[in-house]
């Protein structure tokens, strides 16, 4: 086994893989107890969604590197979502379900009219589940991953007293003179572009699960916010890394298989939780 | 001079008047309880005083040295609080948040501030433990200790009691009044309960379509006070 893996480590492709992997999973861990916890698990929903339209159309218009495009798209679209999702007059869900869902649609359907390419097909299912994409990155969009990565996890640490506070309690934190709707607007940012460095791990549909699971497993073992998010942390780039070296051993698709071993985790941390009683 | 004066104060939402002509005013020490029916419109006046909601027409003034965000807020639990991951130290501390201003960490003293707020209120033994798996009293003094790091003047409590039992009841006032007699701080709080409001409170503002604002000793005398504290009477 050891031997097979030396083996495909010897390609860089692989080594970017893991790599660029382990970064995604490390940032989207962040963020997912604020997720959880506000109610917000909605907005990265419909962000991935908006995200793989934002990708049709780059295709469609033959953007080279269709991450500078896509990546203005989603945050603008985030900022939008949130928005809505405080104004209750209009109705926040139905926007976000209408503009997700509109998005997809939309995207789809460029891509058949307009594609150039033989397997259309192919194409929207490494989108949407992220088959193969991250094993064909290039070193220039390995860099925009591992910057980005540090970025976001930067504003994490620096910022990560307020968010706590907004978490908690938005009306007293403003009370207080703390700027929540700033915050609020970061932390939509922040997820913009998780989503879209995720996109190429675990393409659209599954971005979520990523951000989910691992809070979702901390919370049933941890009582503090700090060894919640820390713990988050910790099972997503494991779970991460045990997901791609599976998929490299086993040849199955890099997405679902991190996917599924989040999934374990969470059934793991379960049981735990239920036994310790906690 | 007073701490925070109302003037001509009109409350509601969407231009759509709930309360008009609102004229009260708090001195320092003073011990104010805001009583009246359910949708009267009390939630709203704690969200303007707050600064969370502009008022329509009029206009609060804040006296004494008193800056707008030294109000010490003990809101009324929501939702997502009940199935929150965090200690009670690292709640307590989030009180500290506009003391920090852009600055990313708590220093010594904001912790310091913390650990006094919470023998203050005496849950320093539970403050490694985990906040949604604290009773119902217990929480509240976590919440009035966070309450404590923001501000050390001003507190308004929004409904402190509701859905506590009653011996809890009674601590969480004797601990209020402790605060307002030993500390000299302030307090405006909501009350469903009119008999307490007049047992514990300095002064009364009931609100409604009738409004009332004085001293409890007024307030107990007024046609208002007399129908209000009748009927509790009768409750018990």
């Amino acid at each position: 086994m050891f031997e097979t893996l030396h083996m495909y480590f010897q390609y860089p492709f692989v080594r970017y893989a893991l790599i660029v992997g382990v970064l995604i999973a490390l940032c989207s861990s962040l963020l997912g107890v604020t997720l959880v916890l506000k109610r917000f698990s909605f907005i990265g929903d419909g962000l991935s969604h908006v995200a793989f339209g934002a990708m049709a159309i780059a295709s469609v218009l033959n953007i080279t590197n269709n991450m500078l495009f896509i990546l203005p798209v989603t945050v603008v679209c985030a900022i939008f979502l949130l928005r809505a999702g405080q104004n209750t007059r209009i109705k926040g869900d139905a926007a976000i379900a209408m503009i997700s869902v509109g998005a997809l649609a939309i995207g789809y359907l460029l891509m058949n009219l307009f594609s150039t390419s033989p397997n259309i097909s192919g194409d929207v299912c490494s989108t949407l589940f992220g088959s193969t994409s991250i094993l064909t990155l290039t070193k220039g969009e390995v860099w925009l991953c591992a910057i980005l990565s540090v970025v976001v996890v930067a504003i994490f640490i620096l910022f990560y007293n307020k968010i706590f506070a907004v978490t908690f309690d938005e009306n007293f934190a403003r009370a207080a003179g703390t700027r929540a709707n700033a915050y609020n607007l970061l932390i939509a940012v922040v997820i913009a572009v998780i989503i879209v460095l995720a996109m190429n791990l675990v393409g659209s549909l599954l971005i979520s699960a990523l951000v989910i699971f691992p809070a979702l497993s901390a919370m049933r073992l941890f009582k503090s916010f700090r060894s919640v998010t820390v713990s988050a942390a910790v099972m997503s780039v494991l779970s991460a890394t045990a997901g791609i070296l599976i998929s490299i051993l086993a040849g199955t698709p890099v997405g679902s298989t991190i996917v599924a071993v989040d999934i374990a985790v969470f059934l793991v941390s379960y049981g735990i939780g239920r036994i310790t009683g906690r | 001079m007073a701490q925070l004066t109302c003037k001509n104060l009109t409350l509601g939402y969407d231009n759509r008047a709930i309360q008009e002509d609102l004229n009260f005013s708090i001195d320092a020490g003073d011990y104010l309880c805001i009583v009246g029916e359910n949708g009267s419109g009390k939630s709203t006046l704690m969200k303007t005083l707050l600064h969370l909601q502009p008022p329509i027409s009029g206009s609060i003034e804040l006296g004494d040295g008193l800056k707008k965000n030294e109000i010490g807020y003990l809101p009324q639990q929501t939702l997502v609080q009940r199935d929150f991951p965090a200690s009670v130290r690292e709640i307590v501390l989030s009180g500290c948040q506009s003391r920090c201003g852009l600055r990313p960490f708590y220093n010594k003293e904001e912790k310091m501030v913390a650990q006094k707020a919470m023998e203050k209120m005496m849950i320093q033994d539970l403050a490694d433990q985990c906040y949604r798996e604290l009773s119902g009293g217990q929480q509240q003094r976590v919440l009035l200790a966070r309450a404590l790091c923001a501000a050390q003047k001003i507190l308004l409590l929004d409904e402190p009691v509701s859905g506590l039992d009653p011996r809890v009841t009674a601590e969480m006032y004797q601990l209020i009044k402790d605060l307002n007699k030993k500390d000299g701080i302030t307090i405006i709080m909501i009350s469903h309960d009119v008999a307490a409001a007049v047992k514990y409170a300095t002064h009364i503002l009931h609100i409604g379509e009738h409004c009332f604002f004085g001293t409890k000793k007024q307030y107990l005398q007024s046609s208002l006070g007399k129908a209000f504290t009748g009927q509790e009477g009768e409750d018990e």
